[in-house]
Protein backbone atom coordinates (compact mmCIF):
# COMPACT_ATOMS: atom_id res chain seq x y z
CA UNK A 1 0.00 0.00 0.00
CA UNK A 2 1.64 3.77 -1.08
CA UNK A 3 0.38 6.62 1.03
CA UNK A 4 -0.80 9.38 -1.71
CA UNK A 5 -1.33 13.17 0.33
CA UNK A 6 -4.12 14.86 -1.59
CA UNK A 7 -2.46 18.06 -1.25
CA UNK A 8 -0.10 16.50 -3.64
CA UNK A 9 -2.72 15.85 -6.05
CA UNK A 10 -3.86 19.31 -5.82
CA UNK A 11 -0.96 21.14 -6.09
CA UNK A 12 -0.01 18.87 -9.97
CA UNK A 13 -3.81 19.03 -11.04
CA UNK A 14 -3.51 22.87 -10.37
CA UNK A 15 -0.35 23.20 -12.42
CA UNK A 16 -1.50 20.75 -14.72
CA UNK A 17 -4.38 22.54 -15.88
CA UNK A 18 -2.51 25.27 -16.55
CA UNK A 19 -0.14 23.83 -18.61
CA UNK A 20 -2.97 21.97 -20.42
CA UNK A 21 -4.26 25.49 -21.42
CA UNK A 22 -0.85 27.33 -22.19
CA UNK A 23 1.11 24.78 -24.22
CA UNK A 24 0.20 22.13 -26.43
CA UNK A 25 1.49 18.80 -27.04
CA UNK A 26 4.33 18.18 -29.84
CA UNK A 27 2.35 15.58 -31.58
CA UNK A 28 -0.46 18.57 -32.31
CA UNK A 29 2.30 21.21 -33.07
CA UNK A 30 3.66 18.74 -35.76
CA UNK A 31 0.53 17.99 -37.34
CA UNK A 32 -0.53 21.72 -37.64
CA UNK A 33 3.16 22.66 -39.38
CA UNK A 34 2.57 19.52 -41.52
CA UNK A 35 -0.99 20.78 -42.31
CA UNK A 36 0.39 24.41 -43.14
CA UNK A 37 2.87 22.89 -45.51
CA UNK A 38 -0.08 20.71 -47.52
CA UNK A 39 -2.97 22.72 -47.53
CA UNK A 40 -3.75 24.07 -50.98
CA UNK A 41 -6.11 26.42 -49.68
CA UNK A 42 -4.64 30.13 -49.75
CA UNK A 43 -7.13 31.35 -47.06
CA UNK A 44 -6.51 27.80 -44.90
CA UNK A 45 -2.58 28.44 -45.25
CA UNK A 46 -3.09 31.85 -43.44
CA UNK A 47 -5.37 30.17 -40.66
CA UNK A 48 -3.49 27.44 -39.89
CA UNK A 49 -0.19 30.31 -39.80
CA UNK A 50 -2.21 32.50 -37.16
CA UNK A 51 -2.95 28.81 -35.60
CA UNK A 52 0.73 28.12 -35.46
CA UNK A 53 1.78 31.87 -34.38
CA UNK A 54 -0.90 31.61 -31.47
CA UNK A 55 0.53 28.32 -29.94
CA UNK A 56 3.83 29.96 -29.59
CA UNK A 57 2.45 33.31 -27.78
CA UNK A 58 0.57 31.61 -25.65
CA UNK A 59 3.49 29.12 -24.65
CA UNK A 60 6.07 31.87 -24.56
CA UNK A 61 3.27 34.07 -22.44
CA UNK A 62 1.95 31.57 -20.58
CA UNK A 63 -1.62 32.47 -21.39
CA UNK A 64 -4.20 30.08 -22.64
CA UNK A 65 -4.19 29.05 -26.18
CA UNK A 66 -8.02 29.53 -26.52
CA UNK A 67 -10.24 31.82 -24.23
CA UNK A 68 -12.26 28.93 -23.97
CA UNK A 69 -10.28 27.33 -21.26
CA UNK A 70 -13.10 24.71 -21.03
CA UNK A 71 -14.65 22.38 -18.53
CA UNK A 72 -11.63 20.45 -16.68
CA UNK A 73 -11.96 17.09 -17.94
CA UNK A 74 -10.36 15.20 -15.72
CA UNK A 75 -9.40 11.07 -16.27
CA UNK A 76 -7.98 9.74 -13.32
CA UNK A 77 -6.44 5.74 -13.02
CA UNK A 78 -5.89 5.13 -9.54
CA UNK A 79 -4.06 1.89 -8.41
CA UNK A 80 -5.91 -0.30 -6.02
CA UNK A 81 -2.53 -0.48 -3.93
CA UNK A 82 -2.68 3.33 -3.25
CA UNK A 83 -4.11 4.47 -0.32
CA UNK A 84 -5.31 8.31 0.06
CA UNK A 85 -5.20 10.53 3.44
CA UNK A 86 -8.25 12.28 1.77
CA UNK A 87 -11.38 12.25 -0.54
CA UNK A 88 -9.87 12.15 -4.22
CA UNK A 89 -12.56 14.61 -5.61
CA UNK A 90 -12.19 17.16 -3.27
CA UNK A 91 -8.74 17.25 -4.07
CA UNK A 92 -9.06 17.23 -7.93
CA UNK A 93 -11.56 19.96 -7.53
CA UNK A 94 -9.55 21.99 -5.22
CA UNK A 95 -6.70 21.73 -8.03
CA UNK A 96 -8.93 22.83 -10.69
CA UNK A 97 -10.06 25.89 -8.37
CA UNK A 98 -6.53 26.92 -7.68
CA UNK A 99 -5.45 26.39 -11.31
CA UNK A 100 -7.56 28.21 -12.63
CA UNK A 101 -7.63 31.09 -10.41
CA UNK A 102 -3.65 31.52 -10.35
CA UNK A 103 -3.45 31.18 -14.10
CA UNK A 104 -6.12 33.48 -15.12
CA UNK A 105 -7.77 31.16 -17.11
CA UNK A 106 -11.82 31.58 -17.92
CA UNK A 107 -14.16 30.24 -15.34
CA UNK A 108 -16.69 28.82 -18.06
CA UNK A 109 -19.06 26.62 -15.84
CA UNK A 110 -22.53 27.45 -14.47
CA UNK A 111 -23.66 25.74 -11.27
CA UNK A 112 -27.41 24.46 -12.75
CA UNK A 113 -27.98 24.15 -16.26
CA UNK A 114 -31.07 26.00 -16.56
CA UNK A 115 -30.72 29.07 -14.40
CA UNK A 116 -27.03 29.53 -15.02
CA UNK A 117 -25.10 31.48 -12.33
CA UNK A 118 -21.54 31.06 -13.07
CA UNK A 119 -19.73 29.14 -9.77
CA UNK A 120 -16.99 31.10 -10.70
CA UNK A 121 -14.11 29.25 -10.09
CA UNK A 122 -14.55 26.46 -13.08
CA UNK A 123 -15.65 23.40 -10.46
CA UNK A 124 -17.16 21.00 -10.63
CA UNK A 125 -14.66 19.34 -13.36
CA UNK A 126 -16.15 16.32 -14.82
CA UNK A 127 -14.14 13.27 -13.36
CA UNK A 128 -13.57 10.00 -14.85
CA UNK A 129 -12.33 7.04 -13.10
CA UNK A 130 -10.81 3.91 -13.35
CA UNK A 131 -9.30 1.53 -10.89
CA UNK A 132 -6.13 -0.20 -11.97
CA UNK A 133 -3.37 -2.89 -10.50
CA UNK A 134 -0.98 -1.56 -9.02
CA UNK A 135 0.25 2.07 -6.83
CA UNK A 136 0.02 5.08 -9.28
CA UNK A 137 -2.42 7.59 -9.62
CA UNK A 138 -2.47 8.74 -13.40
CA UNK A 139 -4.00 11.67 -13.45
CA UNK A 140 -4.94 13.29 -17.31
CA UNK A 141 -6.70 16.87 -17.92
CA UNK A 142 -8.03 17.90 -20.84
CA UNK A 143 -10.15 20.96 -21.05
CA UNK A 144 -12.78 21.16 -23.39
CA UNK A 145 -13.70 24.06 -25.35
CA UNK A 146 -17.96 25.04 -25.75
CA UNK A 147 -17.72 25.08 -29.63
CA UNK A 148 -16.35 21.91 -30.50
CA UNK A 149 -18.60 20.22 -27.67
CA UNK A 150 -21.68 21.91 -29.07
CA UNK A 151 -21.23 20.06 -32.71
CA UNK A 152 -20.50 16.90 -31.32
CA UNK A 153 -22.98 13.79 -31.71
CA UNK A 154 -24.53 10.65 -30.65
CA UNK A 155 -27.04 7.82 -32.01
CA UNK A 156 -27.88 4.60 -32.26
CA UNK A 157 -27.43 2.72 -35.26
CA UNK A 158 -28.61 -0.45 -36.28
CA UNK A 159 -26.39 -2.97 -36.10
CA UNK A 160 -27.23 -3.85 -40.31
CA UNK A 161 -26.58 -0.08 -40.74
CA UNK A 162 -22.32 -0.96 -40.03
CA UNK A 163 -19.61 0.77 -41.17
CA UNK A 164 -21.33 2.69 -43.92
CA UNK A 165 -23.68 3.46 -41.25
CA UNK A 166 -20.72 4.86 -39.23
CA UNK A 167 -19.00 6.38 -41.91
CA UNK A 168 -22.20 8.42 -42.91
CA UNK A 169 -23.34 9.64 -39.79
CA UNK A 170 -19.44 10.74 -38.86
CA UNK A 171 -19.47 12.75 -42.31
CA UNK A 172 -22.61 14.27 -41.46
CA UNK A 173 -21.57 15.05 -38.09
CA UNK A 174 -18.41 17.15 -39.61
CA UNK A 175 -20.65 18.91 -42.35
CA UNK A 176 -23.23 19.97 -40.23
CA UNK A 177 -20.52 21.53 -37.65
CA UNK A 178 -18.89 23.19 -40.42
CA UNK A 179 -17.41 26.54 -39.25
CA UNK A 180 -18.47 25.93 -35.70
CA UNK A 181 -16.34 23.82 -34.25
CA UNK A 182 -13.04 25.29 -34.89
CA UNK A 183 -11.39 23.47 -37.77
CA UNK A 184 -9.21 21.31 -38.20
CA UNK A 185 -10.42 18.96 -36.03
CA UNK A 186 -9.70 15.69 -34.22
CA UNK A 187 -12.14 13.02 -34.67
CA UNK A 188 -12.88 11.38 -31.78
CA UNK A 189 -15.61 8.24 -32.67
CA UNK A 190 -16.67 6.00 -29.80
CA UNK A 191 -18.39 2.67 -31.53
CA UNK A 192 -19.78 -0.15 -29.32
CA UNK A 193 -21.08 -0.58 -25.72
CA UNK A 194 -24.30 1.20 -24.69
CA UNK A 195 -25.42 4.86 -24.74
CA UNK A 196 -23.17 6.11 -22.58
CA UNK A 197 -20.15 3.94 -23.04
CA UNK A 198 -19.76 5.06 -26.17
CA UNK A 199 -19.69 8.69 -25.30
CA UNK A 200 -16.99 7.80 -23.52
CA UNK A 201 -14.97 5.86 -25.89
CA UNK A 202 -15.73 9.11 -28.20
CA UNK A 203 -13.96 11.47 -25.45
CA UNK A 204 -10.99 9.14 -24.13
CA UNK A 205 -9.96 8.44 -27.83
CA UNK A 206 -9.02 11.98 -28.32
CA UNK A 207 -6.36 11.24 -25.41
CA UNK A 208 -4.52 9.74 -27.71
CA UNK A 209 -0.98 10.57 -29.36
CA UNK A 210 -1.96 11.92 -32.74
CA UNK A 211 0.39 9.88 -34.52
CA UNK A 212 -0.25 7.02 -33.21
CA UNK A 213 -2.24 3.71 -34.83
CA UNK A 214 -5.00 1.92 -33.57
CA UNK A 215 -3.44 -1.94 -32.10
CA UNK A 216 -6.12 -3.78 -34.47
CA UNK A 217 -5.51 -3.00 -37.73
CA UNK A 218 -8.96 -3.51 -39.08
CA UNK A 219 -10.12 -0.58 -36.78
CA UNK A 220 -6.15 1.75 -37.94
CA UNK A 221 -7.56 1.41 -41.43
CA UNK A 222 -11.25 2.74 -40.66
CA UNK A 223 -9.65 6.09 -38.99
CA UNK A 224 -7.28 6.70 -41.98
CA UNK A 225 -10.56 5.76 -44.31
CA UNK A 226 -12.46 8.53 -42.06
CA UNK A 227 -10.10 11.12 -42.31
CA UNK A 228 -9.76 10.79 -45.65
CA UNK A 229 -13.43 11.16 -46.47
CA UNK A 230 -13.54 14.01 -43.78
CA UNK A 231 -10.89 15.57 -46.08
CA UNK A 232 -13.06 15.55 -48.92
CA UNK A 233 -15.66 17.78 -47.71
CA UNK A 234 -13.74 20.92 -48.42
CA UNK A 235 -14.68 22.81 -44.86
CA UNK A 236 -11.02 23.34 -43.89
CA UNK A 237 -9.42 24.89 -41.77
CA UNK A 238 -11.83 27.50 -39.85
CA UNK A 239 -14.36 26.01 -42.45
CA UNK A 240 -13.41 28.90 -45.17
CA UNK A 241 -12.52 26.03 -48.04
CA UNK A 242 -9.57 23.74 -47.85
CA UNK A 243 -8.57 20.05 -47.72
CA UNK A 244 -7.71 20.37 -44.09
CA UNK A 245 -10.97 19.56 -41.98
CA UNK A 246 -9.22 17.07 -39.83
CA UNK A 247 -6.01 16.56 -38.31
CA UNK A 248 -6.66 13.04 -37.16
CA UNK A 249 -9.33 10.28 -36.45
CA UNK A 250 -9.25 8.28 -33.61
CA UNK A 251 -11.48 5.47 -33.16
CA UNK A 252 -12.48 3.52 -29.56
CA UNK A 253 -14.54 0.05 -29.92
CA UNK A 254 -16.14 -2.29 -27.14
CA UNK A 255 -18.50 -5.09 -26.94
CA UNK A 256 -21.92 -3.96 -27.59
CA UNK A 257 -26.01 -5.88 -27.54
CA UNK A 258 -26.92 -8.10 -30.37
CA UNK A 259 -29.90 -5.27 -31.26
CA UNK A 260 -27.29 -2.60 -30.82
CA UNK A 261 -24.64 0.10 -32.27
CA UNK A 262 -24.06 2.83 -31.10
CA UNK A 263 -22.04 5.36 -32.27
CA UNK A 264 -20.70 8.57 -30.61
CA UNK A 265 -18.64 11.84 -32.31
CA UNK A 266 -16.74 13.56 -30.20
CA UNK A 267 -15.45 16.45 -32.12
CA UNK A 268 -12.37 18.53 -30.64
CA UNK A 269 -11.87 22.12 -31.86
CA UNK A 270 -7.79 22.21 -33.06
CA UNK A 271 -6.62 23.21 -29.47
CA UNK A 272 -6.96 19.67 -28.73
CA UNK A 273 -5.82 20.19 -25.42
CA UNK A 274 -4.40 17.40 -22.57
CA UNK A 275 -1.55 16.62 -20.69
CA UNK A 276 -0.88 13.42 -18.01
CA UNK A 277 0.96 13.13 -14.55
CA UNK A 278 1.44 10.26 -12.98
CA UNK A 279 2.00 10.34 -9.29
CA UNK B 1 -6.90 46.20 -46.02
CA UNK B 2 -7.14 48.90 -42.98
CA UNK B 3 -10.96 49.73 -41.24
CA UNK B 4 -11.76 51.76 -39.13
CA UNK B 5 -14.92 51.98 -36.56
CA UNK B 6 -17.31 53.34 -36.53
CA UNK B 7 -17.85 51.72 -39.97
CA UNK B 8 -18.26 54.21 -42.79
CA UNK B 9 -20.49 53.17 -45.90
CA UNK B 10 -17.37 53.41 -47.92
CA UNK B 11 -15.57 51.22 -46.07
CA UNK B 12 -18.25 48.63 -46.07
CA UNK B 13 -18.80 48.87 -49.72
CA UNK B 14 -15.46 48.07 -50.46
CA UNK B 15 -15.56 44.93 -48.33
CA UNK B 16 -15.68 41.56 -49.74
CA UNK B 17 -15.74 37.67 -48.83
CA UNK B 18 -12.14 36.30 -48.13
CA UNK B 19 -10.37 39.62 -47.97
CA UNK B 20 -8.30 40.35 -44.90
CA UNK B 21 -8.66 43.09 -43.08
CA UNK B 22 -6.91 45.03 -39.94
CA UNK B 23 -9.42 46.55 -37.92
CA UNK B 24 -9.02 49.19 -35.57
CA UNK B 25 -11.15 51.50 -33.17
CA UNK B 26 -13.62 50.95 -30.51
CA UNK B 27 -15.39 47.34 -30.70
CA UNK B 28 -17.71 46.29 -28.11
CA UNK B 29 -17.97 42.41 -26.48
CA UNK B 30 -21.22 40.70 -26.10
CA UNK B 31 -21.94 36.76 -26.40
CA UNK B 32 -25.13 34.82 -25.13
CA UNK B 33 -26.25 36.54 -22.02
CA UNK B 34 -25.38 39.86 -22.66
CA UNK B 35 -27.41 39.69 -25.42
CA UNK B 36 -30.77 38.67 -24.37
CA UNK B 37 -30.58 41.85 -21.43
CA UNK B 38 -30.12 44.09 -24.43
CA UNK B 39 -32.50 42.49 -26.42
CA UNK B 40 -35.08 42.73 -23.57
CA UNK B 41 -33.95 46.51 -23.38
CA UNK B 42 -34.96 47.12 -27.16
CA UNK B 43 -38.20 45.45 -26.64
CA UNK B 44 -39.16 47.62 -23.44
CA UNK B 45 -37.79 50.79 -25.51
CA UNK B 46 -35.37 51.74 -22.82
CA UNK B 47 -31.37 53.02 -22.87
CA UNK B 48 -28.69 50.44 -23.78
CA UNK B 49 -25.52 50.53 -22.24
CA UNK B 50 -23.57 51.03 -25.31
CA UNK B 51 -23.84 52.46 -29.06
CA UNK B 52 -25.17 50.66 -31.80
CA UNK B 53 -25.12 52.99 -34.83
CA UNK B 54 -22.27 52.17 -36.79
CA UNK B 55 -21.01 50.36 -34.32
CA UNK B 56 -18.97 46.22 -34.28
CA UNK B 57 -19.92 43.78 -31.61
CA UNK B 58 -17.28 41.35 -31.19
CA UNK B 59 -18.65 37.57 -29.93
CA UNK B 60 -16.18 37.07 -27.10
CA UNK B 61 -15.87 35.91 -23.72
CA UNK B 62 -11.95 36.81 -22.82
CA UNK B 63 -9.94 34.92 -20.03
CA UNK B 64 -9.22 37.22 -17.51
CA UNK B 65 -6.30 39.81 -17.62
CA UNK B 66 -3.16 38.89 -16.26
CA UNK B 67 -1.29 41.70 -13.96
CA UNK B 68 0.62 43.15 -16.66
CA UNK B 69 -1.91 42.87 -19.46
CA UNK B 70 -5.15 44.67 -20.81
CA UNK B 71 -6.99 41.16 -21.48
CA UNK B 72 -6.47 37.70 -21.51
CA UNK B 73 -7.09 35.24 -24.55
CA UNK B 74 -9.48 36.41 -26.62
CA UNK B 75 -10.55 34.60 -29.12
CA UNK B 76 -14.18 34.78 -31.28
CA UNK B 77 -16.95 32.25 -29.89
CA UNK B 78 -19.80 30.74 -32.23
CA UNK B 79 -21.66 33.09 -33.89
CA UNK B 80 -24.79 31.10 -34.21
CA UNK B 81 -26.24 31.76 -30.60
CA UNK B 82 -26.38 35.01 -31.09
CA UNK B 83 -28.42 35.01 -33.84
CA UNK B 84 -31.66 34.73 -32.23
CA UNK B 85 -30.88 38.22 -30.60
CA UNK B 86 -29.29 40.01 -33.44
CA UNK B 87 -32.13 41.45 -35.83
CA UNK B 88 -32.85 44.02 -33.47
CA UNK B 89 -29.96 45.31 -32.81
CA UNK B 90 -29.00 45.08 -36.79
CA UNK B 91 -32.32 47.72 -36.56
CA UNK B 92 -30.90 49.67 -34.20
CA UNK B 93 -27.70 50.34 -36.62
CA UNK B 94 -25.15 47.35 -35.86
CA UNK B 95 -22.81 47.14 -39.04
CA UNK B 96 -20.64 44.89 -38.19
CA UNK B 97 -20.35 41.43 -36.20
CA UNK B 98 -17.23 39.46 -35.53
CA UNK B 99 -17.42 35.95 -34.94
CA UNK B 100 -16.97 32.15 -35.95
CA UNK B 101 -18.85 30.08 -37.59
CA UNK B 102 -21.75 30.30 -39.88
CA UNK B 103 -25.20 32.91 -39.77
CA UNK B 104 -28.76 31.79 -40.09
CA UNK B 105 -30.17 32.61 -43.65
CA UNK B 106 -32.45 35.44 -42.17
CA UNK B 107 -29.62 36.56 -40.14
CA UNK B 108 -27.72 36.80 -43.58
CA UNK B 109 -31.08 38.29 -45.06
CA UNK B 110 -31.36 41.34 -43.21
CA UNK B 111 -27.28 42.23 -42.58
CA UNK B 112 -27.47 42.74 -46.35
CA UNK B 113 -31.23 44.51 -45.73
CA UNK B 114 -29.29 46.64 -43.12
CA UNK B 115 -26.06 47.08 -45.16
CA UNK B 116 -23.92 45.30 -42.41
CA UNK B 117 -21.03 42.74 -42.49
CA UNK B 118 -20.19 39.66 -40.68
CA UNK B 119 -16.78 38.91 -39.93
CA UNK B 120 -14.71 36.26 -38.72
CA UNK B 121 -11.73 35.94 -36.67
CA UNK B 122 -9.96 32.64 -36.44
CA UNK B 123 -11.21 30.64 -33.95
CA UNK B 124 -8.86 29.46 -30.88
CA UNK B 125 -6.16 31.95 -31.95
CA UNK B 126 -6.99 33.61 -28.68
CA UNK B 127 -3.34 34.99 -27.70
CA UNK B 128 -2.62 36.58 -30.79
CA UNK B 129 -5.75 38.61 -30.95
CA UNK B 130 -5.58 39.99 -28.08
CA UNK B 131 -1.89 41.22 -28.86
CA UNK B 132 -4.64 43.78 -30.81
CA UNK B 133 -6.79 44.80 -27.94
CA UNK B 134 -4.95 47.43 -26.67
CA UNK B 135 -7.54 49.15 -23.94
CA UNK B 136 -10.42 47.05 -22.59
CA UNK B 137 -13.22 48.08 -20.04
CA UNK B 138 -16.23 46.54 -18.41
CA UNK B 139 -19.16 48.85 -19.66
CA UNK B 140 -22.18 46.54 -18.41
CA UNK B 141 -23.23 43.57 -16.39
CA UNK B 142 -19.97 42.82 -15.07
CA UNK B 143 -21.86 40.30 -12.59
CA UNK B 144 -21.85 38.38 -15.64
CA UNK B 145 -18.18 37.99 -15.70
CA UNK B 146 -16.47 37.02 -19.03
CA UNK B 147 -19.84 37.78 -20.42
CA UNK B 148 -20.24 41.04 -19.10
CA UNK B 149 -20.39 44.01 -22.09
CA UNK B 150 -16.47 45.02 -22.52
CA UNK B 151 -15.48 48.49 -24.79
CA UNK B 152 -12.55 47.23 -26.43
CA UNK B 153 -9.94 48.88 -28.27
CA UNK B 154 -7.99 47.57 -31.36
CA UNK B 155 -5.24 47.95 -33.16
CA UNK B 156 -5.56 46.26 -36.50
CA UNK B 157 -7.54 43.02 -35.55
CA UNK B 158 -6.80 40.73 -38.12
CA UNK B 159 -10.06 39.58 -39.48
CA UNK B 160 -11.55 37.85 -42.49
CA UNK B 161 -14.83 38.95 -44.10
CA UNK B 162 -17.25 35.98 -44.15
CA UNK B 163 -20.46 38.08 -45.19
CA UNK B 164 -20.43 40.76 -47.72
CA UNK B 165 -22.81 43.65 -48.65
CA UNK B 166 -23.67 41.48 -51.62
CA UNK B 167 -24.82 38.92 -49.64
CA UNK B 168 -21.94 36.60 -50.37
CA UNK B 169 -21.13 33.67 -48.01
CA UNK B 170 -17.14 32.49 -47.50
CA UNK B 171 -18.30 29.41 -45.64
CA UNK B 172 -20.41 28.25 -48.79
CA UNK B 173 -18.11 29.18 -51.41
CA UNK B 174 -15.42 28.23 -50.05
CA UNK B 175 -16.86 24.80 -48.68
CA UNK B 176 -17.87 23.94 -52.43
CA UNK B 177 -14.33 24.76 -53.81
CA UNK B 178 -12.66 23.00 -52.22
CA UNK B 179 -14.87 20.02 -51.89
CA UNK B 180 -14.03 16.24 -53.83
CA UNK B 181 -17.01 14.36 -54.70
Amino acid sequence: MREIRSAEITEKVAKLAQEANFYLNDDLLNALDKAAEEEISEPGRYILEQIKENAQIAASENVPVCQDTGVAVVFIKIGNDVHLDGDLYEAIEAGIRKGYSEGYLRKSIVADPLSRQNTGDNTPAIIHTEIVPGDQLEIVIAPKGGGSENMSRITMLKPGDGKTGVKDFVIETIEKAGANACPPLVVGVGIGGNFEKSAYLAKKSLLRDLDDHHADPEIAKFEAELLEAINKTGIGPQGMGGRTTALAVKIEVFATHIAQLPVAVNLNCHAARHKKIII
Amino acid sequence: MHIKTPLAEKDLEKLKIGDRVLLSGTIYTARDAAHEKLVKLIEAGKDLPIPLSGQVIYYVGPAPAKPDKVIGSAGPTTSYRMDSFILPLLEKGLKGTIGKGPRSKIVREVMQNQQAVYFAAVGGAAALIARSIKKAEIVAYPELGPEAIRKLEVEEMPLIVVNDLAGNDLYQQGRTKYKID
